[in-house]
């Protein structure tokens, strides 16, 4: 039975760490289509491109950090695992999904409004301070997920 | 969900849009005082080549190829602008029904486009060899209409009325076909438009409503029988009718003047590209650059002969296009 707790919670650690990955991988991979065809025709823009296409990239690092919380939380770091039952193991899952969730759509979702923004700075270098805002506004609701998750985690007793 | 399979190209596209001429450009050509001095200020701009010759036929032609070749580096299904090319793939069509009715040979006439997904060649050899089945299913029948048209009557307009009214109904039917709304809008646009210019012409040369609804492409925006009919009154007729269409604007136009006509034609065609500037995921902005790039070479085209021939830069700019940027 306490094998089990482990596993849940080592599932919400690789979940955390899984969805946001891809979820920023897609949003980077989008925005860095943009990039390429902004800077493929003006080079001199690459380094404004640059930062928009990193802005969907921070969503894995958030799923990293939830995932090595979790860790080391329960123990797998320091060498003292935790004897877990399953209902603890679900209820360290069940903290690491909200970045998890949130990481995967926001990190598409900032993908594509960076490469809208990209469409500003190819048009309008001088506006680019505006063009980050766009994206930046979807980063809100993967640091509210980071933040809960990381209070979730953090609070858990056992 | 949405699609972001053209997110490089129009972030490409809108990199290359700040290269278009904006009306400030278009007013400093239209200050110049001769030709040379036009052609001089276009090539600063970047148009031609190294190796193009000072000439306006030349910078034009070059302009032209280098809008298709942008749209084929950027690596998208060229097949969601047959529609955009079916205009020139019917008139090398046209050509070729004449070139093979005739003892003359068009290939030495340049009377053919290049860079058609039929090339001019294959086309020729085709009508030559009556082997109309090689040709797309929406062209074939006109063609062989065409050809036996002209071979027995010798009638060259009716000949061109029977490609014209197919080219049409392919932009129609590809626009209905396609998934993107500015294809179907472009195509509407189009299809309507030509019908307009078909009634105004046939009322000025006094053709007949057959002739007319021979010539016309029904379209969903304009009832073509009412518009044949009105030709047939007369030019108020005309205007009257297209007042309580979505084009009353042309109506106006058409009471101005010819070129006030084409122009709102044109400066149409552009109201409706306007939307694609917003547009980040959709093939709309590439659409929107093309149609941009050749409304752009036009306007220049218009520019260009009018210091030529010694127009006044009024007359000029009555027939100046709007700039999509």
């Amino acid at each position: 039975m306490s094998q089990l707790g482990i596993v849940y919670a080592l599932l919400g650690a690789a979940l955390a760490v899984l969805l946001a990955g891809a979820g920023s991988s897609i949003g980077v991979g989008i925005a860095g289509q943009a990039a390429s065809g902004v800077v493929s025709e003006d080079p001199s823009k690459f380094a404004k491109v640059l930062i928009m296409q990193l802005l969907p990239g921070t969503q894995g690092i958030y799923g990293l950090l939830v995932g090595f919380i979790t860790l080391s939380k329960i123990g797998l770091l320091g060498g003292g695992m935790a004897d877990l039952t399953p209902q603890q193991g679900l209820l360290v899952l069940a903290a690491c999904l909200p970045i998890g969730i949130v990481g995967l759509i926001s990190g598409k979702y900032q993908g594509m409004t960076s490469a809208a923004a990209i469409g500003i700075i190819a048009k309008k270098p001088d506006q680019f301070g505006k063009a980050m805002l766009f994206p930046a506004m979807v980063e809100t609701y993967a640091i509210l997920a980071l933040l809960i998750s990381i209070l979730s985690v953090t609070n858990l007793q056992f | 969900m949405f699609d972001t399979k053209y997110t490089y190209a129009v972030a490409r596209i809108r990199a290359l849009e700040t290269g278009l001429f904006t009306s400030s450009v278009i007013e400093q050509l239209l200050a110049c005082d001769t030709e040379q001095q036009c052609l001089q200020l276009i090539q600063e701009k970047g148009w031609g080549d190294a190796d193009t010759p000072l000439n306006a036929e030349a910078i034009l032609s070059r302009e032209q190829e280098k809008i298709w070749e942008t749209i084929r580096e950027l690596g998208v299904d060229m097949s969601v602008f047959d529609v955009l090319s079916y205009p020139n793939l019917f008139h090398n069509l046209k050509a070729a029904v004449k070139d093979a009715c005739t003892q003359e040979d068009g290939r030495t006439m340049n009377i053919y486009y290049e860079d058609t997904a039929i090339p001019a060649d294959e086309m020729l050899e085709i009508i030559r060899s009556k082997d109309f089945s090689r040709l797309p299913e929406n062209m074939a029948a006109a063609a062989r209409d065409a050809y036996e048209t002209l071979l027995h009557t010798r009638d060259g307009q009716l000949c061109d009325v029977i490609i014209d009214k197919a080219a049409l109904e392919a932009i129609y039917e590809a626009g209905k076909a396609a998934k993107d709304s500015i294809i179907r809008d472009y195509a509407e646009s189009v299809v309507a438009v030509a019908d307009i210019k078909i009634a105004v012409r046939a009322q000025k040369t006094a053709k007949s409503i057959d002739f007319m609804k021979r010539a016309m492409a029904p379209c969903q925006s304009l009832n073509v029988d009412q518009l044949a009919r009105a030709a047939v009154s007369g030019m108020d007729a005309i205007t009257e009718y297209l007042a309580g269409t979505a084009y009353a604007e042309g109506a106006a136009a058409i009471a101005q003047s010819p070129s006030a006509f084409g122009r709102w034609c044109d400066n149409r065609m552009m109201e409706t590209m306007q939307s694609q500037k917003y547009e980040a995921f959709s093939v709309g902005p590439l659409v929107a650059y093309i149609l941009a790039r050749e409304n752009e070479i036009k306007t220049v085209r218009i520019i260009l002969s009018g210091k030529q021939n010694g127009f006044s830069n009024d007359s000029i700019r009555e027939r100046v296009r709007e700039m999509y940027v």
